[in-house]
């Protein structure tokens, strides 16, 4: 096949896979906009095969068949609460992609370099490509491939510690080796370094050692991070396999990896500003670790948590005319989206006005409760984000916290030396009752009191999200 | 334990301390009850309900006192009540043991323990007992009530065939909880309702009720309620001035009066003197709450309605709570019940008099032969301290439209500025790098731009999703394996079949879970 009939292929293939992301702004849109990407995917696929320069096409027709049958596998298997799991594992697979396709750029490069006039002449595909570069081009592909590969790396490593935390292999707690983020920028700088002299003719020693200290940057960075900060990592972690993509894309003159890799690295930047701006930080001081220094001391908190059993809140909802849950990461723990989607089908039943409030950061991924709250089939236009009901809680009868502390903590608005200051919050204690629905005595990620607990319309309903919310489902029966 | 409640003795006091439900609760708690018979016929609860609910019911007086370990009564005891007590029996009534040292002195004397529910510290875990708040609220209803019955007009406005109704005007004098109710109570009706308080940070929950706050002009005015628990402090006579001559300002367009101000351990301050009351039209109503304490109205007689020479009603009653005996029954049986559930931690029947906890010893006056009143301060503050609150400015359309323009302006130099940084990057770039490379630098600038103008139009709840198909769509680094996995070197071909068939995992599952998750998404 001709070439220009891969370009060809290669553009529509871009324009489907930005139809597919465009798709994702209506919930009706985005079914059809995932079969875009399906047909793009499979389009730049064929057109690579097909096109100038593949070779064993029988052997990478079954590798991808035989990684296909575990993706399936996988996908068809995961829990929805796993998610955040499947994304991060996944992530690492690109980065590590990346980094053996950077490899193998560098080692092409260095064949051809080696070959007479005349054997360069009978090449084909890539390393055809490379054979005709002149001597600036060459050293534009090592700074490339050399920025592929270290994002990669950092890509790789990173999202395997991001997968251990999530599922709860590595500890969630933010845990750095000493000298914190000194070793970061030393081995940072160390790579700059190796970079100049892999430009100067250094050999693949130098892309070798800087592969390793970015699986090191990559491992300290994000297990320096806490919990409750994954999804910002995670989508991170994203808009870095699409840089990775798009500086591969550079070495190999393809322009489909580059736009690709673009459209990937600036959703992940976009989604991680998003989630920043949701926690009233900056990107760096979360990456980074830990909650900004406070000005003075926090404000006491006055009064004693009021416990409650499931018939006072059975009561209390049979009463209430407006309902609003607010579910977060304790909901998703303990698996109680189906009991809380059984309740909202039975207040909806007796008439009642059920909503959701959805917290920009509530869970472990950028959506993760929307996506749970589906699973269990609750109808997604009863679902509202923050910004959308906020107004709405003085208005509200009854209001049940499942599992989320910081993301209602009123310190955040009352008290300017809380760690959480001007964090935009559900302002749930404005509701005339609140139900906070909770394991233990415990404070939240963040460490801070929740003054909403102690607030004279707030009762505690202490046990298992899942039992709890099972014993109303009962109750209200 | 034993909780037992007599019938008031107090004359005509309709209220009582123990209703069928409130003794249903106390069985819970492992108490048993007992009652006397008829205590709760004046507030609509028959012997029988209360034989239903599982309370015992006695003949007389004598039998309940002896039967009972612990006395939930309303009014304070009468001697004779008092002399029933014996060592470690438990009163629990209203008592206001300041006024009454003769009376307190006497149920010591006995050895019994008093709890008194005047004395509940206002804090906020102790609102479900406090009877002082509930009472109020009651009283400060029926306040209105009160005042509409003897008012001959409508509260609200009205334009009927008949001829256009002005609405009401009341003035409600102090907003604690009683004048609190009065506001919500005036305001539901239809009034146009004022209130004044001396404590500036009220205005708020005045507003709230939906009444005007009646500001005063006044530079000490700034008391901090957090100070005194809450309550209204006296204030210096210059204020005390300023406020009446308010007052006489207003006194002529008011239809309603209704007085609430009370200062803790003191007489109620006269606020609504003589010449106010002839200032007012023939036919309005004062109703004065505090008559009790002597009265804010210099006209007020404690117990009774009087109309003055100008044909002003000025209604003293002092048992506004009372006249609504099932209502003030039913909040105060609770306040008492949930002082129960604090005084039986284990909810085992057996009183645990802990006088380590703030609340049970700010109640407690007498305890096992000993006077413990008055109580020392408690551990945890009542309110917090008020802050100095700054109100935002109100914007004239003048200053808006600077400030949008402003910001306007700001926004262009920002993306001017951004444009021109990025241009000449752009141009550096392209003076030192080849052409092959700038053709795909533009391709990957304008994808950046696409990507983020795209990707801001997707919604908050499709993030998952978002984050899953992209992770897909980034596996296209396939194709880069793809081109390099005909090479003639076998290291090469091995690290990009590995690199095939990883990118081949992340394809599939990354739109098959995507795929999943959409199809999820349902509409009501």
């Amino acid at each position: 096949m001709e070439y220009g009939f891969s370009i060809a292929a290669y553009v529509v293939a871009a324009v489907l896979f930005i139809l597919s992301l465009g798709g994702l702004s209506g919930q009706e849109s985005a079914k059809r906009a995932v079969w875009y990407g399906i047909a793009g995917m499979a389009l730049a696929i064929v057109a690579t095969l097909i096109g100038p320069g593949s070779g064993l096409w029988l052997l990478s027709l079954v590798l991808i068949a035989g990684g296909g049958l575990i993706g399936w596998y996988v996908a068809m298997r995961v829990q929805m609460t796993e998610m955040p799991q499947l994304v991060a594992a996944m992530h690492s697979l690109v980065g590590l992609a990346a980094v053996f396709v950077g490899y193998n750029a560098y080692i092409e490069a260095a064949r051809v370099a080696v070959m007479s006039e005349e054997a360069r002449h009978a090449l084909t595909g890539f390393a055809a490509i490379l054979a005709h570069k002149t001597p600036v081009e060459l050293s534009i592909l090592r700074v490339e491939l050399f920025l592929g590969v270290f994002i990669g790396a950092v890509t790789f490593t990173g999202s395997v510690i991001a997968f251990g935390k999530l599922a709860g292999k590595v500890t969630a707690k933010a845990t750095k080796l000493p000298g914190g983020h000194m070793l970061n920028a030393g081995a940072m700088g160390i790579s700059v370094i190796l970079m100049l002299m892999f430009l100067n003719g250094a050999g693949a020693w130098a892309l070798i050692l800087m592969t390793l200290l970015a699986f090191f940057i990559g491992y300290h960075l994000i297990m320096g991070i806490g919990g409750a900060d994954m999804p910002v990592v995670v989508s991170m972690l994203n808009s870095y396999s699409g840089w990775a993509a798009a500086a591969i894309g550079f070495s190999l003159g393809n322009d489909l990896l580059i736009v690709v890799g673009a459209l990937v690295g600036s959703s992940g930047a976009i989604l991680s500003y998003i989630m920043c701006k949701a926690m009233n930080r900056s990107f760096v001081s979360v990456i980074l670790g830990g909650f900004g220094n406070t000005t003075g001391p926090a404000m006491a908190v006055e009064g004693e948590q009021v416990a409650i059993d499931a018939e006072g809140v059975a009561t209390a909802l049979k009463d209430a005319d407006s309902v609003i849950i607010v579910p977060g990461y304790g909901m998703a723990v303990a698996q109680a989206q189906q009991a809380v989607s059984e309740l909202t089908r039975k207040l909806r039943a007796q008439g009642k006005e059920v909503r959701f409030a959805i917290h920009p950061v509530a869970g472990r991924l950028p959506g993760h409760m929307n996506v749970l709250l589906a699973e269990a089939k609750v109808p997604y236009d009863i679902v509202m984000e923050m910004d959308e009901i906020n107004e709405d809680f003085p208005d509200t009868d009854v209001v049940i916290v499942i599992g989320s502390n910081d993301i209602v903590n009123p310190a955040a608005e009352e008290d300017p030396n809380s760690p959480i200051a001007g964090m935009p919050v559900l302002e749930v204690w404005k509701a005339k009752q609140v139900f906070v629905s909770k394991r233990g005595q415990g404070t939240g990620y963040s460490g801070i009191e929740n003054p909403l607990f102690y607030k004279d319309n707030t009762r505690m309903f202490f046990g298992d999200a899942k039992d709890s919310v099972s014993q109303l489902v009962n109750l209200i029966g | 334990m034993k909780i037992g409640t007599p019938k008031e003795v107090f004359k005509d006091e309709n209220r009582v301390a123990m209703t069928p439900e409130s003794a249903l609760q106390l069985q819970k708690l492992g108490h048993s009850c007992v009652i006397e018979t008829g205590a709760g016929v004046a507030a609509g609860f028959s012997d029988a309900a209360y034989k239903e609910a599982g309370v015992e019911v006695v003949k007389t007086a004598a039998a309940l006192w002896k039967a009972a370990d612990v006395i939930a009564k309303v009014r304070p005891p009468t001697d004779a009540e008092a002399k029933r007590l014996t060592a470690g029996k438990t009163l629990i009534s209203f008592f206001y043991p300041a006024q009454n040292d003769k009376l307190l002195e006497l149920c010591k004397g006995k050895g019994a323990n008093v709890i008194a529910m005047d004395m509940v510290p206002r804090i906020s875990r102790a609102q479900k007992m406090d009877a002082l708040s509930s009472m109020a609220n009651i009283a400060g209803y029926r306040a209105v009530i009160e005042a509409g019955n003897n008012f001959g007009r409508f509260f609200t406005g009205q334009g009927t065939a008949a001829g256009k109704v002005p609405p009401a005007k009341v003035l409600i004098v102090g907003a604690g909880v009683a004048g609190l109710a009065a506001i919500g109570t005036a305001t539901s009706l239809g009034a146009i309702t004022y209130a004044f308080d001396v404590r500036p940070e009220v205005a708020e929950q005045i507003e709230s009720m939906g009444a005007e706050f009646v500001y005063l002009d006044f530079e000490e005015q700034a008391q901090d309620g957090a100070a005194t628990g809450g309550y209204a402090a006296p204030s210096s006579p210059e204020f005390r001035e300023k406020q009446l001559e308010k007052f006489r300002e207003l006194a002529p367009d008011m239809d309603i009066v209704i007085t609430t101000a009370l200062i803790p351990g003191r007489d109620a301050p006269k606020l609504w003197l003589k010449d106010m009351v002839e200032a007012m039209k023939p036919g309005s109503v004062v109703v004065d709450l505090a008559a009790e304490r002597g009265g804010n109205c210099d006209l007020t007689v404690p117990d009774e309605k009087i109309v003055s020479d100008n044909g002003v009603t000025i209604v003293g009653y002092t048992d506004f709570p009372s006249r609504m005996a099932a209502q003030s029954s039913t909040l105060y049986s609770t306040n008492i019940r949930h002082m129960m559930t604090d005084l039986t931690p284990a909810k085992d029947g057996v009183i645990v008099h802990n006088m380590e906890d703030d609340v049970i010893r700010g109640a407690t006056v007498a305890h096992e032969g000993e006077i413990t009143f008055p109580p020392p301060p408690p551990k945890v503050q009542a309110i917090a301290a008020q802050k100095p609150k700054e109100k935002a400015k109100e914007l004239t359309p003048e200053e808006k439209r600077a400030k949008e323009v402003a910001a306007f302006k700001a926004q262009t130099k920002q993306q001017v500025t951004l444009l021109a940084v990025g241009t000449v990057l752009l141009l550096a770039v392209g003076l030192v790098a080849p052409a092959s490379f700038m053709q795909h630098f533009i391709v990957f600038v304008l994808s950046v731009f696409i990507g983020f103008q795209v990707i801001w139009n997707v919604s908050h709840a499709l993030h998952t999703p978002l984050m899953a198909v992209t992770n897909a769509i980034s596996s296209i680094i396939i194709l880069g394996a793809l081109m390099q996995i005909g090479s003639g070197s076998w290291l090469v071909v091995l690290l990009a079949a590995l690199s095939v068939f990883m990118a081949g995992i992340n394809i599939f599952g990354g739109f098959l879970v995507t795929r999943r998750m959409l199809a999820m998404f349902q509409k009501s």
